[in-house]
């Protein structure tokens, strides 16, 4: 490691102001501090610092997620084969997702990564580590079929009006790998939604078996066909078609633990959101007036990405409320109007992800009121005291 | 005992060095330093010139903008010179001390027997009304002010900090003479505030014309800025003082004995410390001896005060007027390899993305090193999480940041202190630097009010 670090230390004048390769000193500084952590100590303010910082925050977040990527890659090839009629072990299963998978995930990092560290070069800063995790996001909440071309603009538009815009990374509005999808989703529907998109093959319909439609829970029971929907613990597995990463409850279930346990998620939100999810389920179920509004309210937390929204899309630190309150609120309506758009509105079986942006612009103004009524408390006990 | 204030949002930072409960002598130094930079919003003309002879209470500078804030020299001795910084801003006046002691004579007085008059004159001509300090600000009380009231924190939560109880014991008379004088001082009341976890001293429970609160939590429940919010919180237009316990007996010497006897009890502490003890010096002791034969070797910082909120000093440099202990850690400049991503059994997070939760008792010997790049606010809820006020930290900083002076009026600025916001920088993902934005919050405001 040693020479490594003499190595760096030897190339990093070119690299400094006034150096062959100035223009390219925060590429420079991702790399080298991606090696090593910066030799930078205090000066002012407290001594010590807590060893965390936002590589290993957003590294946790990203580790987080590989369950949901794996069980994704089987269940791309388990669908795939199941509408081929074919038959394979785990891994042949796990190998034709992967072979579908890995190059959407590497086209979404590729991208972003390219345009994270142009923006850095231009502005001057550091590169920031936000899109790691938005790169793994957004392969995850994406149909396999989809062209990967769509996914290379998706993820420009995501990281470049999603986020550079608004400044970077920390000052988005918009959750950047819902913005991908929702760019997606609004241009290009035919590779978005209906029933052809969620399993491999099938869009191409040959040697495609009798009988398998390729619709998802969500589709099915939008379009009345509730006897059909899989057991609950077929969607709970995920042995369902649906985007790639987001069909299994038990893996993001994984990957909540892993984020609350170490602390990098906010608990407060998850619950929420669940709540939110489980109180609108009962509303409708008290209304019913259609076979949609009858399924049990419990059942929708286990359907299409409703689980995977609320576990690592809502609690997006940077879009979601930053207030103690404030997150209730958020992530209860966002549990509330997901439920509600996916059984109400039939154009959007999805509802999780336009909850998910409608909260994220509404967030900073439920803070704004939460603040408020701190103010207000302040206020009153100045005027108590005055009295 | 009467309610006890539950703290319950804070840390309690496990390093290693606490000082074990042993008072030594420390050898007399060779210089001692009296600091302008002690004091906020100084603004320092000097006194004394290199070559004068000063007595122990001479003083050495004061305050343009507040001249009734006077600093006294330490000891008796030489001015032997007066270090400048950048601007030629005054940083330390220097003293080489007699052999034989000479204290100015202020004269005795039972306080109790005294008029308010009479106490602030003795008070501030002595320089020890320095030791008295308002919020909002933290700057150098104002003696024509009224304050509502007057807070005594009896215990010290920050980290490896000194224990107040066992470093006062024997000192009831003193103190009582100091409490004595401060109550002349506030129509108020004085309140001092123990550590319910454990019995305290009776210098602190035998004192009379005081209310005692308790309190019980981790750091920062023993800071004073926490508990006037808890039993009197700051409002617009409010003023409040507080003192320091080791400075009210300082106080209750002068009235006892007529002079200022700048003799304190510090701790010093840390990581790198061979034997953390307790010394007994003199204010503003050059740490020379203290740390010559008993720090590791290696490359140390030396601070003065604690790992949060302390002032970082050289091996020589001189302890600072408030400070009760010295803590020496290790530097942490040095790349490392990988760091963020290591498994790290060994090192501490509040955060459990480190397999160092694994062993929830264990002790850490924490460096300088800031471990990782500042970054913009992404991570939300982690302030919070260590402070115990009703106050929005994140937003009052954003609030500094953009200089909206009515919104950091609004969002509680006057309540609020450096020290209170430590822990906020310790656990910073975004490594903001916040207990300085906090500072300049506070001198805008200041400069705004006044």
């Amino acid at each position: 490691m040693k020479a490594l670090r003499r190595f760096l230390d030897n190339i990093k004048p070119h690299f400094e102001k006034g150096g062959k390769f100035e223009k390219l000193q925060s590429t420079f500084e991702a790399f080298e501090t991606f090696l090593f952590v910066p030799d930078q100590v205090t000066t002012q303010g407290s001594h010590i610092r807590d060893n965390i910082d936002m590589k290993r925050t957003m590294a946790l977040v990203v580790i987080s997620l590989i369950p949901a990527l794996l069980f994704g890659m089987w269940n791309v090839g388990y669908q795939h084969y199941l509408a081929t009629g074919q038959e394979g072990s785990t891994i042949e299963l796990f190998l034709e997702g992967l072979k579908l998978v890995l190059p959407i995930v590497i086209v979404s990092y590729v991208t972003g990564l390219a345009i994270e560290f142009a923006f850095a070069q231009i502005r001057g800063h550091e590169v920031n580590e936000g899109f790691l995790v938005t790169g793994m996001l957004i392969p995850l909440v994406l149909p396999v079929d989809v062209p990967l071309w769509m996914v290379a603009v998706a993820t420009a538009f995501a990281v470049i009006i999603g986020k550079e815009v608004f400044g970077g990374t920390g000052m988005n509005i918009l959750n950047p790998a819902l913005t991908a999808r929702a760019f997606l989703f609004f241009a290009y529907p035919a590779y978005m939604s209906g029933n052809q998109v969620w399993t491999h093959g099938l869009m191409e319909g040959e040697g495609i078996v009798d009988g398998f439609s390729g619709a998802t829970p969500l589709s099915m029971a939008a379009e009345g066909n509730v006897d059909n929907i899989p057991a609950v613990s077929d969607m709970f597995f995920g042995f369902i078609p649906g985007s790639i990463g987001a069909t299994s409850v038990v893996a993001v279930l994984i990957g909540a633990f892993i984020l609350l346990f170490t602390g990098v998620g906010s608990w407060r939100i998850m619950l929420s959101t669940f709540a939110g999810g489980l109180v609108m389920g009962f509303l409708l179920n008290a209304f019913a007036v259609n076979p949609f509004m009858e399924i049990p309210a419990w059942q929708h937390l286990a359907m299409g990405g409703f689980a995977f929204g609320a576990v690592f899309m809502a609690t997006d630190p940077v879009t979601a409320a930053r207030t103690r309150k404030g997150k209730y609120i958020y992530g209860f309506l966002i549990g509330l109007l997901a439920i509600l758009i996916r059984v109400v509105n039939p154009a959007y079986p999805e509802g999780i992800m336009l909850a998910i942006l409608l909260m994220n612009v509404f967030a900073p103004l439920i803070d704004h009121y939460v603040v408020e009524s701190n103010i207000n408390k302040r206020l009153k006990r100045a005027e108590a005291q005055a009295a | 005992m009467s309610k006890v204030h539950k703290i319950k949002r804070g840390l309690n930072i496990p390093l290693i060095g606490k000082a074990e409960k042993v008072i030594r002598n420390a050898e007399p130094a060779r210089y001692y330093g009296v600091k302008p930079i002690d004091f906020q919003g100084m603004r320092t003309k000097l006194l004394a010139w290199p070559g004068d002879r000063v007595k122990a209470g001479t003083s050495l500078f004061y305050n343009k903008l507040q001249p009734h804030v006077k600093m006294p020299s330490p000891v008796s001795g030489k001015v032997a010179e007066v270090n400048r910084g950048e601007r030629r801003k005054i940083l330390e006046v220097v003293i080489e001390p007699d052999s034989q002691m000479e204290y100015e004579d202020f004269g005795k007085g039972e306080p109790r027997d005294m008029s308010r008059d009479g106490v602030v004159d003795k008070l501030t001509k002595s320089g020890l009304w320095t030791f008295i300090r308002q919020r909002p600000y933290s700057i150098s009380a104002n003696p024509e002010d009224d304050p509502k009231a007057i807070f005594v924190s009896g215990f010290d939560t920050a980290p490896l900090a000194p224990d107040n109880d066992f470093i006062l014991k024997g000192e009831n008379e003193d103190f009582q003479r100091g409490i004595d004088a401060l109550s002349k001082l506030t129509s108020g009341k004085i309140h001092l505030n123990l550590n319910s976890d454990y019995p305290p001293s009776d210098v602190f429970t035998k004192a009379k014309g005081l209310q005692i609160n308790w309190f019980t939590g981790p750091h920062p429940a023993g800071n004073v800025g926490v508990q006037i919010n808890r039993i009197d919180p700051i409002n617009q237009g409010d003023l409040v003082w507080y003192v320091y316990p080791q400075d009210i007996i300082t106080i209750g010497r002068l009235f006892g004995k007529g002079i200022y006897d700048a003799s304190k009890v510090i701790g010093l502490t840390g990581s790198e410390v061979k034997k953390p003890i307790y010394y007994r010096l003199l204010r503003g002791a050059s740490i020379e001896n203290l740390v010559k034969d008993h720090v590791e070797p290696g490359n140390l910082r030396c601070i003065s005060g604690n790992v949060l909120t302390g002032k970082k000093i050289n091996s020589e440099g001189y302890l600072g007027f408030f400070d009760n202990q010295v803590t020496v850690i290790p530097e942490g400049n040095y790349h490392e390899f990988l760091g963020w991503a290591k498994p790290g059994f060994n090192k501490y997070s509040t955060s459990r993305t480190f397999f160092s939760w694994l062993q929830p008792k264990r002790r850490y010997r924490l460096d300088t090193n800031i471990h990782g790049g500042e970054r913009a606010y992404v991570i939300s809820g982690e302030y919070e999480k260590v402070f115990p006020m009703d106050i929005y930290p994140v937003q009052l900083i954003k609030a500094i940041m953009i200089e909206d002076i009515e919104l950091m009026e609004k969002l509680g600025i006057y309540e609020v202190d450096e020290e209170d916001f430590a822990l906020c920088e310790f656990v910073c993902t975004s490594k903001t630097p916040v207990q300085p934005i906090i500072r300049k919050g506070l001198d805008m405001m200041r400069e705004e009010m006044t």
